[in-house]
Formats: structure tokens, sequence, C-alpha cells
């Protein structure tokens, strides 16, 4: 602990007492948070002010409602429950297949030793910094017409766009996975193979259940990016009933954003509840991921 | 997957004892991939999507030999990812890459041989081409016949695709003549009255009698003798107008005359280089670009420094098992971390909207006076930095706290023995071990700032605009969102070629910077070994 010592040394002048250095740090901290939570405290008041519009809107809002809560969810102005049960659908299915994906290619790349396997791993990252922009033109031309002949991944369909997700599920995360599955001794592999288990038995049966700790932690930093995610979605989804969230927000942010930014706010604010939640709740865990090398994105 | 193989010594005699089921069901599953791919190519091909069909057979080929191929079992374990990634990564790419050497864009959408079949279409009525007068026939399967008198009273039946005759009545099914030498009736066709032939909108879209010598309904009065205007002219590749005798030579993709006059519409055509050249040497974008680009690379490197010192402040400051509500303070300072960035970016920019916001109306009151967050270039950037800062400090206030508690603690006791003062501590040893542990996280968020297209596209798409520029462009515009509004923007002169060609310039930046961090990664796990 005497790194702790030295770091609070250096934190503290001398001649300061540790109380004052430690009140110090809390004023310090009181107004970290307060930069860090205001935003999210001004959606919330926003959400609340019965009369929604950006120009009314004081932090304390005057007579709290939750009439914009009513509209979200009643009225077909903005239909929330739609486009978050999209949501859900397009990002579970996404993580989860593009996680069996990942995983199986990282045991691969990480217990096999074949020709070409360093090229390969450096070309699947490199692929991922060339600016996929542009490439929307193509990928937009491929759905509509791989759509003419198979109709379930036709443009505005939830298939068509996982479709594409899926594209890029040979990542980042299969450097994340690979170095984890690295760190996961080999002489488990080679004891089995003794006894006679083959690859897909010692995978599924010995490894996998190892590896549940990164496979929550990928699973999770997939499914809020895909859940984030609006370019792509907004040039593949072309109709209110298949718009994600985060595209429904989008189009109605820039429709009507001042009038309506009471509504803006509570949808907003459901829809990133789920995701604020799961941080929380796991951030021990993601950030462990997260040092290992996922940004992000 | 039964059959095992690996590339190791050893596994090679288990290769040997495959059992033959698990090859028959390999082969079947082949098979059905097979008959499925065969399937899908064959519905692709009347539909002319021929890249696409191409793009599959391709991968099937490609999924054929992984499975067959002994020597490829490795790569069975992720052929899947790879075919996804070839189809919706790869082959979008090469297609980008492709686009860069063309002048796809505005009024070159089409291919060649589409661009001359249009220019193909146009006529005009030659000195020596007859008129006529003219009155319609339609069957009742909406075939059309008209029947043409010439100037000197000739009466002549002209059908598409067939020469004009010249039959009496009685004739090929001709009715008895009327006064003014029209036949009453044909057979197999009702006449149309002048009204209804008037119009009728597929009329003047028909060409009747034999290739190369048609006649045209031009006017309710007249029917003429139209030919082809231009004619294609595959030596010298050039449009030759019939008319005028000009010749309208392909020029980089549209048939241009020598006095600069153009046909349209221009085709897809390969220019080599002449995108890249645009960039570096086009005097008229060389304003915006280079203050697009200095902008890009102060932007991602001014985040980079301003996120990354202040997550290190706090990971320093807080990096105290012993400091009341921890966990606490933790979990609220990651917050903006884990509200999705759409709606963090939208909700900034309620917040900063200069005359209803919340920011501004607070130091309007206090100060009398808000900075202009979105109508002035400085404080737009000055905007960007804030929202960007929010966005990211509390990623490199968790990693910077992480790799804090990796250094280990003989370190500092060995410095202090040594009467090094805290300060000196910091920057030698902290801030050098910390580097050697988040290194490569910096260069990444360095490229993914570089790249950050979602920020500048939600927050203001660039804004304010410059003045002047040919294409459109604003004082935030980093390149990516530059090109955004050069491909899809549709305003003034989409050029996806460009755009492409620029996307290009991007990827050679950042995957130079990534090789770069390779290689750093490698030197600096070194180094942190060595420790």
């Amino acid at each position: 602990m005497s790194n702790r010592a030295a770091l609070e040394r250096l934190r503290t002048p001398v001649g300061f007492s540790r109380a004052a250095g430690l009140g110090l740090r809390l004023v310090v901290a009181a107004i970290l948070i307060l930069f860090s939570v205001f935003p999210i405290l001004w959606m919330l008041s926003a959400s609340l002010n019965p009369t929604g519009s950006l120009a009314t809107q004081s932090l304390i809002p005057a007579n709290p409602s939750l009439a914009n809560y009513e509209t979200l969810l009643t009225s077909g102005e903005f239909p929330f429950w739609m486009w978050f049960g999209n949501s859900l659908k397009v990002s579970i299915t996404t993580s989860v297949l593009s996680l069996s994906i990942t995983t199986i290619a990282a045991y691969a790349f990480s217990r096999f030793r074949f020709r070409g396997r360093q090229t390969m791993l450096r070309g699947i990252l490199l692929l991922q910094v060339f600016p996929a922009l542009l490439a929307l033109v193509a990928v937009f031309l491929m759905i509509s017409q791989i759509g003419e002949v198979i109709p379930f991944l036709d443009l505005d369909t939830h298939g068509g766009l996982i479709l594409v997700y899926l594209g890029g599920a040979m990542g980042i995360n299969i450097w994340l996975m690979k170095g984890y599955l690295d760190t996961v001794p080999r002489e488990i592999d080679e004891s089995a193979k003794v006894e006679g288990a083959s690859d897909w038995q010692i995978f599924t049966q010995l490894v996998l259940p190892l590896l549940r700790p990164i496979l929550i932690v990928i699973a999770i930093i997939n499914y809020i990016g895909t859940y984030g995610e609006f370019v792509l979605a907004r040039v593949l989804l072309r109709s209110n009933e298949t718009y994600t969230l985060m595209v429904g927000l989008q189009i109605f942010a820039g429709a009507q954003f001042q009038q309506r930014w009471g509504v803006f706010a509570a949808g907003a604010l459901l829809g990133a509840l789920p995701i604020m939640i799961l941080y929380l709740a796991l951030q021990d865990q993601i950030v462990g991921g997260l040092t290992q090398g996922a940004v992000k994105g | 997957m039964a059959d095992t193989v690996t590339a190791k010594p050893g596994g090679s005699t288990r290769a040997t004892s495959t059992t033959l089921s698990s090859r028959l069901a390999t082969w079947a599953v082949v098979a059905l991939i097979d008959v499925a791919v065969v399937w899908f190519v064959s519905r692709l091909l009347p539909l002319g999507f021929l890249p696409l069909a191409g793009v599959v057979v391709a991968v099937a080929l490609f999924v054929n030999v992984v499975l067959l191929l002994q020597k490829a079992y490795p790569i069975r374990w992720m052929v899947v990812g790879l075919v996804l990634m070839t189809m919706f990564t790869l082959y979008p790419i090469v297609f980008t890459v492709w686009v860069a050497f063309t002048n796809y864009g505005e009024a070159h959408l089409i291919t060649k041989q589409q661009a001359i079949n249009q220019i193909l279409q146009v006529t005009y009525l030659p000195e020596t081409g007859r008129s006529y007068t003219w009155t319609a026939f339609q069957s009742p399967d909406g075939d059309y016949a008209l029947w043409v008198i010439d100037t000197d009273g000739q009466g002549f039946l002209a059908v598409p695709g067939q020469a004009l005759s010249q039959p009496q009545p009685g004739e090929a099914g001709l009715g008895p003549l009327d006064a003014k030498g029209i036949p009453q009736t044909i057979e197999g066709y009702a006449r149309l009255n002048v009204f209804q032939a008037a119009t009728d909108q597929n009329l003047t879209r028909i060409l009747f009698g034999a290739a190369g010598q048609t006649i045209q309904v031009r006017s309710p009065q007249e029917a003429a003798e139209l030919l082809p205007r231009y004619l294609y002219d595959p030596g010298q590749d050039a449009m030759i107008d019939q008319e005028t005798g000009t010749a309208y030579v392909n020029l980089r993709g549209t048939f241009t005359s020598s006095t600069g006059q153009e046909l349209r519409p221009g085709f897809i055509e390969a220019i080599q280089f002449a995108n890249f050249r645009e960039f570096f040497t086009s005097p008229a974008l060389r304003g915006p670009l280079v203050s697009i680009l200095v902008w890009n690379f102060g932007f991602a490197l001014f985040s980079l420094v301003l996120n990354f010192s202040l997550g290190l402040a706090i990971a320093v400051l807080f990096n105290d098992p012993r400091f009341p509500f921890k966990k606490l303070i933790r979990s609220l300072l990651i917050l903006p971390y884990t509200v999705p960035a759409l709606i963090t970016i939208l909700i900034w920019r309620g917040m900063l909207n200069p005359e209803l916001g919340v920011i501004d109306r607070v130091l309007e009151s206090l100060f009398g006076w808000a900075p202009p967050w979105f109508t002035d270039p400085t404080w737009a950037k000055v905007a960007i930095l804030l929202v960007n800062l929010w966005l990211s400090y509390p990623y490199f206030m968790l990693i910077c706290s992480g790799a804090l508690q990796s250094i280990p603690d003989e370190l500092f006791a060995a410095a202090q023995v040594d009467g090094a003062s805290p300060w000196q501590q910091f920057w030698q040893i902290t801030l050098p071990l910390l580097l050697v542990a988040v290194g490569p996280l910096l260069i990444a968020s360095f490229t993914f700032n570089f790249n950050n297209f979602n920020l500048i596209y939600l927050f203001n798409a660039g804004g304010p605009p410059m003045a002047g520029t040919p294409t459109p462009a604003g004082h935030t515009d980093i390149l990516i969102s530059y090109v955004y509004n050069l491909a899809f923007s549709g305003s003034r002169g989409v050029n996806y070629g460009f755009a492409a060609a620029i996307t290009i310039i991007i990827f050679f930046i950042v995957g130079t910077i990534t090789l770069f961090q390779f290689r750093l990664t490698r030197t600096w796990e070194a180094v942190s070994e060595n420790v």
C-alpha cells in the first residue's frame, strides 16, 4: 500500500492536514459529479415538464407531471414500445450470433497453428479501420438485390439489418477473445486430447465454461454497440414499423426537436435506462473487458 | 466437426481415423450449401445482379474448398464469420476502392452502353426527310398501325418493325378508302378518331417502319421520317452529330464537342488517379480541405489530450481505497458513458441551443452574453470538444484507474527512499508506466475520434457552413463528415468517386497509425515485461 501513501502525498501539499485534503477532493468530486450528472438530470426535468417545449424548460419544472410519458407510451405519435421492441430484437439477435461466430473463430486462432494466421488476424483488424461510411452504397445495393430473391433479408427488414451487422462480427472482439483464450492454459486441451476428446468436445465442454466472464462482457459490449447504432439502421430501415429506437429518436429529433422536447426527453431517458442499468450493474466486468482493448464505438 | 486434424504434429495420426460417417456428413453439408447457392445465383442472374452473383459464387467456392480440404481444417472454425465479413465488409470496401478510380456521381450514374443507347434515341428531321399526314389505328392488344399520306397524296401502311407498304383496298385486311384516301377499316385494328389520337401518350414514342428509316408522330398534323441524330463511332470513341457533323468525343465519361458542348447523360468511366490528383492539387478545394484536415487532426488530438487528462486526473485523485463513497462516486462519474451516444449528443444539442438552451439562458442572465455555439466557427469547435469530453472522460477514468492498480507499490517505496517528491513520482513513475499500459488504447481512441462521424453529424452536421466552397463544407467538418456530404447530401454536386477517393486517403492515415500501434504494442509489451 505504499504507493497509495505516495500518491496520497502527491495530492496533499505539505502542510495540509489529511482531512483538508479529503475535503478538497470531495469538493472536486462534487463539481465533477455535477458536470457528469447535469445533462441527465436536465433530461429528466425536461421529461417531467408538462408544457414540453425546449423554451419553457427550467431545471425544476413548475408543476411536474408524467404527461410526456403518457403521450409517449399511449399515443401513436411516438411508438415507443414498438421501436424499443425492434431494438431489443435486433441487438439481442446480433449480439448472440456475433458472439458465437467470434468465440469459435477466436478459439481456432488461439489454439491452431496454420499458415497465414498472423496475416489474417492483422487483416481483420485493418479492415475494421476502413471508414465504412461510403461502403454504405454497396451494402445498400447488395441488400436490395438479395431482398429481390430472399424477401426476409430485404431492405426494411430486421433480417437484412442483422445480416449486415454480422458482417462486422469478426472485428475487434476477436482480438479481445483471442487474448483471453491465450490465457487459458493449453495443458487443459492437451490432457483432454490424450484422453481422446475431439477439438469440438474440448472447446464446448472444457474451454467454453472457463470463458463465461469474457463471454458476458463481449455480449454486453456487442449489445450496447448494436443498440446505439443508427447509421446503417437509418439507411436500411425505411418504415415506422421497422425503425429501431435510435433511428426513431433521431428522426423524431430532426422533425420536431424544439416543440416536442419533453416527449423526446422521456423517450430518450426510457431508451437509455436499460443500458445504464446494465452498465452500472456490470461495471466491474465491463471495465475489465475495456482495459483489454475494446473501444466504445 | 468430429473429424479432427490439427496442424500440430501428432494430430495427423488421427486424421486417418476420420470416420466414414463424419465424412458423409461433411459431404451432405457441402451438397446442401451448393444446392442453395445454385438456386440463389440462378435467381440473381435473370435480374442482372452480376457483381453480387460473382461474389456469392466466389464465396461458395471458398466454402467448398474449406469444408472439403483437410488442410483447411482450422479455417472451418471461422468460415461463417469469414463469409459474412467478405460479403458485407470486404466486398463493399472493394466497391469503394473501385469507385474511387471512377467519376461515379451526379451526371455519371449509368454505364457507357446505357448512355449510348439513350443518346441513340434522339432523332432529327433531315432536310431530305419526308413528312406525312397520319391516321392512327389500334389493335385490341394495344399494337398500333399508321396510315400515312405523303405530300404527293400517296398512302402507305406503317407498322413498327416493317418497311412501309402500299396495299390496295382488299389487300392486307384493308377496307375501302374514304374521301381523304384513308382506309375506313383495317382488319384487326380500330381506327382512332382525331381526338383519341392526339391525346394518346404512346403514339409519339413509337417508331413505325423498318429500323434506320422510321416514321414518328411529331404533331397531330405531321408524322415524319426521323433519323437518329447521333451515331456512335467506336474508332474515335465519339458520338457524331448527323445533322451538323460535329464529333462529341468521350472526355472523362461525357461526350464533349471541341467547343465544350456536352451530351447528356454522362456515364461511369475509369478516370485513374484523377480524383486523387484533384484532392491534392485542386485550387478550389484547397481552402476547405486544408482547414478540414487541420481541424480533423486538431480535433482528434485535442480530444485525446483533454479526455485523457481529465480521466487520469480523476483516477489519480480517487485512487484511494479509503475514500468515502468511492463506489457511488465512480458510478455517478461513469454515467455519461452509459447513455447511448446518440441520445447524449442530441441532449447536448438541446442544452447548447443558442436561444432556448439552458446553458445559454443561464450565461445570458449571469453575464448578459453567451457563446454562439452553432454559428461561430471557433465556439462550434469548443462545443464539440466539450461534448466529446463529457462523452469520453469516463472511459479514460476507467482504464486509468485499472492501470494504476497494476503499478507495483515497491517502485513508489523506492522513490520515496531516494527522496523523490510526489510531483517527480507522478511524472517519472506513474505517467510513464501508465502510458505503457494504456498507450495502445490511446492510439485506438485517436483513430476512433479521427473518424468520429456520429458526433459531428448529430451535433451540428459540420456547421456553420463555409462560404464559397465548391462542394458543401462546414467549419467543424472532419474528413469523414465532409465525405458524407459529398456522397449523400444530394444538394450540390454529389460525387461518389471523389468521396471514395477521400475515404481511401483516410484509410491510409488511420491504417498507418494502426500499424504503428501494432509495432508499439509489441515494443511496449516488451518494456513492461522488463519492468
